[in-house]
């Protein structure tokens, strides 16, 4: 590694100070798990760390308007354990759980995730099937960035140098919504998928038709992709198999693979339409069971033999 | 560029200089002498630079030294207490936890982990949480049932 300035603000706006006078020189650290790596092989080489360690109130879980606000800092374990993430958006928890290895989790952090924007990771396509925004923050004040289209290129995204990802916002899903990640994993559990997809899904009271659907691959193109014409195969439709098999064929059209060691650009096409179709599957699985028109009159009880 | 930081290291304050870029693993090795955790693949893959930070544990080779400035780092060294071995180090001599010897600093200092969080782990729950820590021996049973039986040695 190259020799480096190391800085700890104590708060944003001691960040935004020092971001103001390193400029583009600088680079925003948190967990370090990616950036370290990036460093060590000299693909980043940056003349001052800006440490968002030591800045207060930038972590932890809380609600907001229903949904889930996340600190920026907060780590993936955190995200993955909360008891309040669990409960209220088990699909949150789920997914960062998939996430290489406790470890792995214990250091890196939800915001410095989402910056780093490597097409392979985890989050990314949950949060946008969840339609989560993140809230970016300079000197100048804030803005809200829905996540999809936060992603451009390969580790690349809309934020500008001086904006920092304070927060995380997930929205409450409406009634009779279900959703699921899938990471396809030929080699080891810990590995980047070859193909991941999320689902998240909205029927109608009766069940019987989809209201709202929202699909997002990773692995499969340089940021993570949303299926749109495929959740408009399904958007409106009675929910049938068949519905399901054709919004996944129409899935292997809107991906673009590359061919690397975890699989040829055909197979990962043709796996993201397999696992778009098992995400479907499972996001309808997931949805909470309607409770029974007549109670019964009796509670149930187990009889004992 | 250098800068001065301090830690806990097994129970001890240090005061340690170190340039910016300096490893975790790195500082632990060759500034403190502390050579019983080893480097695997510096990617944060294997688990063999396992160590602990405020009790949880980290890859010494992701972080930067600095990282660890104010906080308590546990390494393998600073399991056993008053010349006496940590349970989850006479378990895995007990029941052949390893082979080479190599990924073993890091399986036991996770092992710990564990055992703080959950003290009679299922197969289940250890194999969860030590999938992060490889073994080239390829010696995981015993390594899981070390972890499984730990508990009996702790008085």
């Amino acid at each position: 590694m190259i020799p480096f300035e190391y800085r700890t603000p104590k708060n944003i706006k001691e960040v935004h100070q020092e971001l103001k006078q390193f400029g583009t020189e600088a680079k925003l650290v948190a967990g370090g798990t990616a950036l370290v790596i990036m460093m060590k092989q000299r693909l980043v080489r940056p003349s001052c760390l800006v440490s968002l360690r030591s800045v207060r109130g930038l972590s932890g879980i809380a609600q907001k308007d229903g949904g889930l606000k996340i600190g920026g800092l907060t780590t993936h374990r955190e995200v993955e354990t909360s008891s309040l993430v669990r409960r209220q958006n088990p699909l949150l928890a789920e997914t960062y759980r998939r996430v290489a290895t406790i470890r792995v989790r214990n250091m890196a952090t939800v915001g410095g995730g989402l910056a780093h924007a490597d097409p392979n990771q985890d989050p990314p396509p949950t949060l946008i099937a969840l339609g989560a925004s993140v809230k970016a923050t300079s000197a100048n004040g804030s803005r809200l960035v829905p996540l999809d289209g936060f992603f451009t290129d390969y580790y690349e995204t809309v934020l500008k140098p001086d904006e920092v990802i304070t927060e995380i916002f997930v929205p409450r899903l409406p009634p009779d919504s279900g959703g699921a990640f899938l990471k396809f994993l030929p080699r080891t559990a810990d590995d980047y998928a070859t193909v991941s997809a999320a689902a998240v899904l909205t029927l109608d009271k009766a069940r019987k038709t989809f209201t709202e659907v929202r699909i997002a691959l990773g692995s499969v193109g340089t940021t993570p992709i949303r299926a749109r014409e495929a959740e408009a195969i399904l958007r409106g439709q009675p929910v049938k198999a068949e519905a399901l098999r054709e919004a996944a064929e129409k899935a292997k059209q809107l991906v673009d693979p590359v061919s690397d060691f975890r699989g040829s650009a055909a197979y990962k096409r043709e796996m993201a339409g397999v696992f778009v179709r098992r995400a479907l599957e499972a996001a309808l699985n997931s949805l909470p069971k309607k409770s029974k028109a007549k109670p019964s009159r009796k509670p149930l009880k187990r009889r004992r033999k | 560029m250098e800068k001065k930081i301090r830690m806990r290291v097994n129970g001890k304050k240090v005061e340690v200089e170190v340039p910016t870029s300096r490893l975790l693993i790195d500082c632990l090795r060759y500034d403190l002498g502390l050579t019983g955790t080893k480097e695997g693949c510096s990617v944060g893959v294997c688990g063999a630079c396992t160590v602990l930070m405020d009790g949880e544990m980290v890859s010494s080779c992701l972080a930067l030294a600095v990282f660890a400035d104010g906080h308590e780092i546990t390494t393998v060294e600073g399991l056993a207490k008053n010349g006496e071995l940590h349970p989850v180090q006479k378990s895995f001599i007990q029941y052949g936890g390893f082979q080479c010897g190599i990924c073993t600093p890091g399986q036991v200092v996770a092992a710990k982990a564990l055992l703080d969080e959950v003290p009679k782990p299922n197969e289940e729950q250890i194999k969860e949480w030590m999938m992060g820590n490889l073994c080239r021996c390829t010696g995981y049973y015993k390594i899981i049932e070390s972890i499984r039986k730990a508990h009996q040695f702790v008085k």
